[in-house]
């Protein structure tokens, strides 16, 4: 106390400043929480943030030619386009092809391939014979291309060149959304109808995403609101049977609707037994299977959340509407279901998020219409080997997720989300 | 909402609610109600009061029409309720925990009812703004139910419950979450809004203190039965039986058995053998078992020749409690050792020491000899 008086600064019981101890006995319990969450942070960076952004990256890399042929690269990025490059050019891409690694050259042909196919065989064709042009005067440097193959003739080869020539580009980017740069003017125009496909998966990705949401929204409702008001020992039974379907593997559900619905499965035998049709009904392989299957094993995400809310919301709010004088359907709608919409919406939000990703089911159980984004992912990433496509193909799809949380949050809040 | 008083006059004769012959159960094997009859006349506030598991708000949710009668007959205004949906009664409700709409505001929970009885928008401000001054939250309209304290949140039920003008409020416990002070506050406040507007108040609760406070008349429930109806000073002076006077307000109980009854007298000897007069309220005959029932402040300590005590006996103190207006004497007398005495303030209750011998007195027509529940 008389210490106090004299400096203004309080003291511990040791002589140590009460500041300089509080400050000491907080850092204690920082680091101890910081210990805590370390593997997890680092668990997330290592394992989730880093691998997002390389893939983002790997959207606008375009990294062939400059790996392979980088004076090349560097030389036609200074072209203007204008007729044919330079015959300075020309060499260098011919001395280039000669010594260039095999590995590195296979994978720039590929890609000069995307742009126009038949571009691989051609420079293929054009490597082995690179030495000797090399050799040409420089004046008979074109016609020696083109006497290797006369599509060298065409400006649009040259053009593909320069277009791969700079490290980074928006190339795939608008390749997964079906557009292209033009080769002469450099503007953006569409893709051939032939080669278009993503702007169609895209809208067909977001459409069953938003069917499979509603058909949960309608299934899930009742179910949650006979949960959420059974007697305990029913409503307990009730939630074993929506939660069964997360004790068994994805796969195999898919497989066993595969089953059920296929031409010669129980629902069209039994349809056909009972007579109420004549011919098996195509329900699988098309989007109704999909749309069956899905809703079938994303309709827990949708119920549980619902319930939780539903399970917390007053049951004398009904009474209390009705002593007002409110009908059932008017108390249901007006007193009910507001207070469901932070469940409501938690529900339709992860339902549609995981939807959006979803591959093995529509792979199963669809058609090849009914193939959604991710399929298209995985048959870039894998199949074709087209990375940065895939990659470009991710990050749509992770955009996308990104604006629906964002207009989830806008018109519901994201602190109202209440999942169990 | 004021010219409901008129009701009192126009319809005096008739009854505004009639239980006829009401049974309730919920499982088919225990009756909750027995076999209730009760009138609530027109613009009274009848409180039903009784102790835990006494029937009382199943009595108020067959009224209001969420649980049904599994036998007789529930009459409003003269007519059935028995085909009769909960939101066609036209009844008010405030419920224990209010049962606000958390997602409104206190404007939008009050226009809510005015919307179901389609009263159109205009009248509907001036009426939430007069139901709102009434229950002094004039300038809450804004806030939302969370926002609100306890009390408040009671307010804005109770001014739900009456903005639709209702023929009847009911109550369950409204009170029930509110400390002691506040709920002596809004007795006298819910006292005044009824005396306002000659509304009909049912009224639920098992505070005894509430129920004298605010009713016309209480109904005492206990077991599914009405064990007494009257107006508040009848109850607690002239209760019929054991179980009232045990409930309301504090009592002191002998047994004995009946040795005599004549005239406006019984003589009724304790198992201590003491005899006793007591005024014959419920009693069998001759021999039957009785039980006399006192209250605290009715006991006379020490009294002189000129008191009219017609009955005196001994009592050792066996305990002291300074209650500030009062003092409570605890003493063992007639072989009861928790015989309470209440002596006001002044009256020398504090000079006595633990273990003193001392005589205490009563008139016999303050002794009432009721059935030995
Ligand atoms: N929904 C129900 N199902 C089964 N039994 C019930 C139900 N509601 C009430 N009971 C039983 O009926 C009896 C009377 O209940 P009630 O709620 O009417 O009592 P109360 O007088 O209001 O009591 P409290 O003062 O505790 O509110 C109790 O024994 C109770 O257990
Ligand atoms: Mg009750």
């Amino acid at each position: 106390m008389a210490s106090t008086a004299e400096t203004d600064v309080m003291m511990a019981a040791d002589g140590v400043p009460l500041k300089i101890k509080l400050r000491r006995a907080e850092r204690m319990r920082k680091i101890w929480a910081l210990g805590l969450i370390a593997p997890l942070f680092i668990f997330i960076v290592g394992g989730f943030i880093v691998p997002i952004i390389s893939l983002m990256t790997l959207s606008v890399e375009d990294p062939e030619l400059n790996e392979a042929l980088p004076r090349t690269a560097e030389i036609f990025s200074q072209w203007d386009g204008e007729g044919y490059p330079s015959e300075e050019a020309m060499l260098v891409f011919a001395e280039e092809l000669s010594t260039a690694d095999r590995g590195e050259f296979g994978r720039v042909s590929k890609r000069l391939n995307y742009d126009i196919s038949g571009f691989k065989s051609m420079l293929k064709a054009t490597a082995r014979a690179s030495d000797e042009l090399t050799l040409l005067p420089a004046d008979q440097i074109l016609q020696g291309f083109i006497d290797i193959d006369d599509d060298w003739e065409d400006q649009a080869y040259w053009r593909a060149i320069k277009g791969a020539s700079s490290a980074y580009s928006d190339y795939y980017m608008l390749w997964a959304v079906d557009l292209k740069r033009d080769g002469e003017t450099g503007e953006i125009i569409s893709v051939d109808e032939g080669r278009a496909v993503y702007v169609e998966v895209l809208i067909r990705t977001i459409e069953i995403s938003f069917a499979v949401t509603i058909l949960c929204f309608l299934m899930g409702l009742p179910i949650a609101y006979l949960l959420a008001t059974l007697p305990t020992a029913k409503s307990n039974l009730l939630l074993i049977l929506v939660l069964l379907p997360f004790w068994t593997s994805l796969l195999v559900r898919t497989t066993s609707w595969l089953v059920l619905l296929q031409n010669e499965g129980l629902v069209n035998d039994l349809g056909i037994w009972i007579g109420l049709w004549n011919e098996p009904l195509e329900l699988v392989r098309n989007r109704l299977g999909v749309y069956i299957a899905m809703t079938h094993i994303l309709l827990p995400f949708m119920v549980l959340p619902m319930f939780s809310v539903m399970k917390s919301i007053n049951p004398w709010h009904m009474r209390a509407a009705a002593s007002l004088g409110a009908p059932g359907w008017k108390a249901f709608l007006k007193v009910y279901m507001p207070q469901c919409m932070p469940g409501v919406g938690a529900g339709t939000l992860l339902v549609f998020i995981l939807s959006l990703g979803y591959y093995i089911t529509p792979a199963l159980v669809g058609g090849p219409d009914d193939q959604m984004i991710s399929y298209w992912i995985v048959q870039n990433m894998g199949r074709n080997a087209n990375w940065g496509l895939g990659a470009a193909l991710s990050l749509i799809l992770l955009v996308l997720t990104m604006v629906m949380f964002f207009i989830y949050n806008r018109f519901v809040g994201i602190d109202n989300l209440k999942v169990n | 909402m004021t010219d409901s008083g008129h009701n009192r006059v126009a319809g005096a004769n008739e009854p505004l609610v009639r239980f006829e012959n009401v049974q309730k159960t919920y499982d088919g094997e225990i009756l909750v109600v027995k076999d209730l009859n009760l009138d609530v006349e027109r613009g009274e506030f009848l409180t039903l009061l009784g102790p835990s598991g006494s029937g009382k708000t199943t009595t108020l949710m067959m009224l209001a029409g969420f649980e049904s009668a599994t036998h007789g007959d529930i009459i409003l205004d003269g007519k059935s309720l028995k085909t009769v949906p909960p939101h066609k009664r036209n009844i008010g409700m405030v419920f224990q925990n209010y049962a606000l709409f958390p997602h409104m505001t206190v404007h939008e929970n009050l226009a809510f009812p005015l919307q179901c009885h389609g009263v159109d928008k205009s009248e509907q401000e001036s009426k939430i703004d007069a139901a709102l001054a009434m229950v002094e939250l004039t300038g809450f309209e804004r806030r939302r139910p969370g926002q609100l304290s306890g009390g408040q949140q009671q307010r804005v039920a109770l001014a739900r419950a009456l903005v639709f003008q209702p023929q009847i409020v009911l109550m369950d416990e409204p009170l029930g979450a509110l400390d002691k002070q506040l709920r002596e506050q809004m007795q006298i406040e819910m006292k005044h809004i009824h005396e306002n507007l000659g509304l009909t108040f049912v009224y639920v609760t098992h505070d005894q203190s509430e129920a004298l406070t605010m009713s016309n008349r209480i109904a005492v429930f206990n077991d599914g039965i009405i064990q007494q109806l009257d107006d508040p000073e009848t109850l607690y002076e002239k209760p019929k039986n054991a179980f009232v006077a045990e409930f309301i307000g504090e009592n002191n109980q002998l047994l004995g058995t009946v040795k005599d009854v004549s005239g406006d007298r019984c003589t009724v000897e304790l198992a201590s053998g003491e005899i006793i007069k007591a005024l014959p309220v419920n009693i069998g005959g001759v021999g039957e078992k009785s039980m006399l029932s006192l209250r605290p402040e009715v006991i006379t300590v020490e009294p002189g020749s000129d008191n009219s005590c017609d009955d005196i006996h001994t009592a050792t103190v066996r305990e002291l409690i300074y209650m500030g207006d009062h003092t409570r004497v605890r003493v063992e007398t007639c072989g009861n050792e928790d015989f309470v005495i209440k002596m006001p303030r002044g009256s020398g209750g504090r000079s006595f020491d633990v273990g003193q011998d001392i005589k205490i007195g009563w008139h016999s027509q303050d002794c009432r000899a009721l059935d030995a529940a």
